[in-house]
């Protein structure tokens, strides 16, 4: 019976995995689909801007919306590099 | 059926064209002679279409399409039948096949309230999340910019016995995740399968839990406030232990 019993402790409480798992999922698919779908545009054509004055990397720009009852925000991150490593893309021998 | 029950006059229709079956859960099947697409195309009239029930006169139930392809119901289409129903018809309710495919899309576009229908399991969770979504955004309603469909929650097939021992999601995390108003919930019961094996729907079987709780969710969409019954586990004795001592 020592299968039996090893299927039946793996089966405890799995209600609670399935809230979990939703509960992210579900989160993640209903930020998805709140996004204005010109985001990733907006997202590049800044990036091209941001980078004819800061070098920075193509990861370090994040541009998220965020919803509540009466307002929207439009949320801009860059992550700038460090102060050494700040320089003219154009000219990196300066 | 149990708005029907209560003296409203209601139309039923099957959105779900090519897999036909509310008729059959009905118990109409063998009176079917014209269907909701040859409504739309002008090949047969609404007061032909109709069936109306055997047990209630005030429900009458417009069957899908059995054999044409989906692409035959349109927005404009649909449009003229439910506005031509609701001239006669004080509720209207538009059956939608799961999924989002254009049957469904459709049943829900022009939709006032909606009834999301779901059972404690992820896979259906997550669905009625993604119907939530597309409720809140395809609609008419939406699309006009009106006042957006009331949504409500109805979880089926519900175990308390399996909720108690950690196997299901429970009420309360379905509608944590979900955050929709409770209008019931059905527990699974043996009835359902009866009712749909002899066609006739499991409101008519007062005496058993999914019946009553049928008709509890009915009451409460009208208006009345019910509490919800059928969550704990049934024990014999139970009603002894509470108003014994």
């Amino acid at each position: 019976m020592g299968l039996l019993d090893y299927f039946r402790s793996s089966r405890q409480a799995t209600a609670s995995i399935a809230k979990e798992r939703l509960q992210i999922l579900v989160a993640h698919e209903r930020a998805e689909r709140n996004k204005p779908d010109y985001l990733p545009m907006l997202q590049k054509e800044l990036l091209e801007v941001i980078r004819k004055y800061v070098n920075v990397d193509q990861n370090a720009i994040s541009v998220t919306m965020e919803q509540d009852e009466n307002r929207e925000i439009l949320e801009l991150n860059i992550v700038l590099p460090d102060e050494g490593e700040r320089k003219r893309p154009n000219r990196p021998d300066l | 059926m149990g708005l029907a029950l209560n003296g409203h006059r209601t139309a039923v229709i099957d959105f779900d064209v090519g897999l036909r079956n509310l008729d059959l859960i009905m118990g109409c099947e063998r009176r079917v002679v014209y269907d909701f697409v040859n409504v739309i195309n002008g090949e047969a009239t609404l007061n032909q279409a109709l069936i109306r029930d055997k047990r209630c006169d005030n429900l009458y139930i417009l069957p899908a399409s059995q054999t044409r392809d989906k692409e035959s119901l349109t927005v404009e289409g649909v449009g003229k039948v439910l506005q031509a129903l609701s001239e006669t018809f004080e509720y209207v309710v538009c059956d939608s096949p799961a999924g989002i495919e254009r049957g469904a899309t459709l049943a829900m576009y022009f939709a006032d309230d909606a009834v999301v229908v779901t059972n404690p399991e992820v896979s259906s969770v997550r669905d009625s999340d993604r119907m939530l979504g597309i409720l809140a955004s395809k609609s008419r309603r939406a699309e006009m910019g009106e006042e957006p469909i009331k949504e409500y929650l109805l979880l089926t097939r519900y175990s308390p016995q399996r909720v108690k021992v950690g196997e299901m999601l429970s009420v309360e995390d379905v509608q944590e995740i979900l955050s929709l108003h409770l209008l019931g919930v059905i527990p699974e019961s043996k009835a359902v399968l009866n009712a749909s094996n002899s066609g006739a729907p499991v409101i008519l079987d007062e005496k058993s839990d999914a019946g009553q709780a049928y008709m509890d969710v009915v009451r409460r969409y009208l208006g009345e406030n019910l509490p919800h019954r059928f969550l704990e586990e049934q024990r014999k004795g139970l009603f002894g232990r509470l108003f014994g001592g």
